[in-house]
């Protein structure tokens, strides 16, 4: 009680007493052979805006689905705000904002509101929200005759209603031009300063980089990453020199020993070398053997991501 | 420290403020949303409202129509027969849009809402049943109007409850049929569908007319036994193999629609 009450805002998420607001602790799902998650724990704290990267049947969607309460783990556990998923479901304390379908097409907007409105025990009044959501003057139009755009804030007004202390979104600013979607993530991140939990799943890097205070990479069912976008880049970032090496399986055990060299690959005279320290690979390689021909390569953010969650990822 | 600081923060903490609705989310919103989105459909509306009236016109007209039939005329069995064309195709229609909604993804929406799958199918049901009230209430006022259908008024509404009972079996049709051909044009095929049925279940033509082979085949199709049971308060004659029809594709279409809903919410 005490803690909890010396907090500002922002620590929320920083608070022990606080009800973690995503706990997932060894969940697995299998569908037949295929294992979609293959053992995921995962800490989610209030008022954190967090993105889920990987790429395509990495088991995000299925993640999601489990937190959501759509579906059972296999094995393992997953609670929100310390309930069950389908309790919090209920409670109006999760809320998701799919990227496609989702809306029946002979309703009206409000209609749409209004209907989804009441099934909340506790509810936001139908008129603020459409207005919120810049949608008010819609109010009496056909979904079928709403366009891409308007039909995606809609489902946002939908989501809003129960006023969540939970957020999934899945690729939530495709197809918003550049200023749209940096109204979309100040309107987001005020929003989580209140102690809304924002969790959004998505293929790009650099918007996961530039929004998400924390990014969670998932491969195969599986966590690979979990961190700031800074620490995330460290993990992944470095260089590679390459060089021509007479005699380089010799030489290779003195490179590996360098500082800042993740990986040495020998291919008959070539030698490539992974690092976080090019400068210190690149001098003993011209001061102590004879290599010549030598190349360095930076990673950028795609080569990051793609390192950590990619076929060949080690 | 400060009180209003914590405020924010502590109602987000206290997930026990928040409440369930009551009944799975059941409401009158709900209903009235859904009653109104089938009402504005003009072509459901058309078919299922007007069209039976306008075809006890064209059959329940003509001069034979005062010819006696159990309890009344022949006019007021065509006038039952149209009724529950009428309450099928419109229920078939309610039941349809249960699968075409889940095509949608609407049932998925609804699935991070607190409501109940068994709240949304009651909706469902009783959108069901109010349309096919109103088919089959449009049918016998439009006949009482008319003036030629002649049974006794006891008669009249039982024959009425029963033919709404009868188009629960259609409900259940339009929930399978949805699943099969997970369309928004489910219909343009369980229409042309439900009026052959309807001719061969004896609602257009009596079945006395058609050949040997056909009325055998017709025997067991699915509108032939309820409309049997639908007419037999008029007739007071109920063939046992009319009821064992009725009952048995009811229990198929119900159970099919169970099925393929089964396995459809695994997926979801």
């Amino acid at each position: 009680m005490t803690t909890t009450q010396t907090l500002s805002d922002g620590a929320a998420a920083t608070s022990p007493d606080a009800v973690t607001a995503v706990c997932l602790r060894g969940v697995t799902k299998r569908f037949g052979d295929v294992e979609a998650v293959a053992g995921i724990d995962l800490d989610l704290h209030q008022g954190e805006i967090v993105a889920v990267l990987g790429p395509n049947g990495a088991g995000k969607t299925t993640t999601i689905d489990m937190v959501l309460g759509l579906s059972r783990p296999t094995t393992g556990s997953v609670e929100v705000l310390g309930l069950e998923p389908r309790a919090a479901v209920a409670r109006g304390l999760v809320a998701a904002v799919m990227q496609s379908g989702g809306l029946v097409k002979d309703m009206t907007v409000r209609e749409t509101v209004a209907y989804t409105a009441s099934l909340f025990a506790d509810t936001r009044p139908v008129d603020d929200v459409l207005a919120d959501a810049g949608i008010s003057e819609l109010a009496g139009r056909k979904v079928g005759a709403c366009s891409g755009g308007e039909q995606q804030r809609l489902r946002f007004a939908m989501a809003l209603l129960p006023d969540p202390a939970l957020l999934l979104l899945d690729e939530p600013t495709t197809g918003m031009d550049v200023e749209g979607r940096r109204r979309f993530w100040a309107t987001l991140r005020a929003d989580a300063a209140r102690g809304r939990t924002v969790v959004f799943a998505t293929h790009y890097l650099e918007e996961a980089d530039q929004y998400a205070d924390r990014i969670v990479l998932v491969r195969k069912g599986r966590v690979v990453a979990d961190g700031t976008g800074a620490e995330i880049k460290a993990l992944a970032s470095g260089r590679t020199v390459r060089a021509t090496l007479p005699g380089a399986g010799d030489h290779a055990a003195a490179i590996g020993a360098l500082p800042g060299v993740e990986g040495v690959d020998v291919r008959g005279e070539t030698v490539v070398v992974h690092t976080k320290d090019s400068d210190a690979v690149a001098r003993h390689l011209l001061d102590h053997t004879p290599a010549h021909d030598l190349e360095i390569t930076a990673q950028g953010l795609e080569e990051a991501f793609l390192s950590l969650t990619g076929e060949d990822a080690r | 420290m400060s009180a209003t600081a914590s405020t924010a923060t502590t109602a987000r903490h206290d997930v026990t403020a928040r409440r369930v609705p009551p009944l799975g989310g059941f409401n009158r919103t709900l209903l009235a949303i859904e009653l109104r989105r089938m009402l504005r459909n003009k072509r459901t509306i058309f078919f299922a409202l007007f069209f039976p009236a306008i075809l006890f016109f064209v059959f329940g007209s003509g001069s034979d129509g005062a010819e006696a039939v159990g309890d009344g005329n022949v006019s007021a069995y065509i006038l039952i027969s149209m009724a529950l064309y009428g309450g099928a195709l419109i229920s078939a229609a309610a039941g349809a849009n249960v699968a075409v909604e889940r095509a949608l993804g609407w049932s998925r929406q609804l699935r991070l809402t607190p409501l109940k799958p068994a709240a949304y199918i009651a909706v469902k049901a009783i959108v069901a049943l109010v349309m096919g009230a109103f088919a089959v209430t449009i049918v016998n006022v439009v006949g009482a109007v008319q003036g030629k259908a002649e049974m006794p008024l006891a008669t009249w509404i039982e024959c009425g409850l029963v033919t709404l009972l009868c188009t629960v079996t259609f409900a259940a049709l339009g929930i399978f049929a949805g699943y099969l051909l997970p369309s928004e044009n489910v219909m343009q095929v369980l229409g042309p569908g439900l009026a052959v049925l309807s001719f061969l279940g004896g609602l257009f033509i009596p079945l006395d007319q058609y050949s040997d082979v056909v009325r055998h085949i017709a025997y067991f199709t699915p509108m032939y036994g309820v409309s049997e049971v639908a007419r037999s308060p008029l007739t007071h004659e109920l063939p046992w193999f009319a009821v064992v029809n009725a009952v048995v594709w009811l229990g198929l279409f119900v159970a099919g629609a169970a099925w393929r809903m089964s396995r459809d919410t695994a997926r979801v």
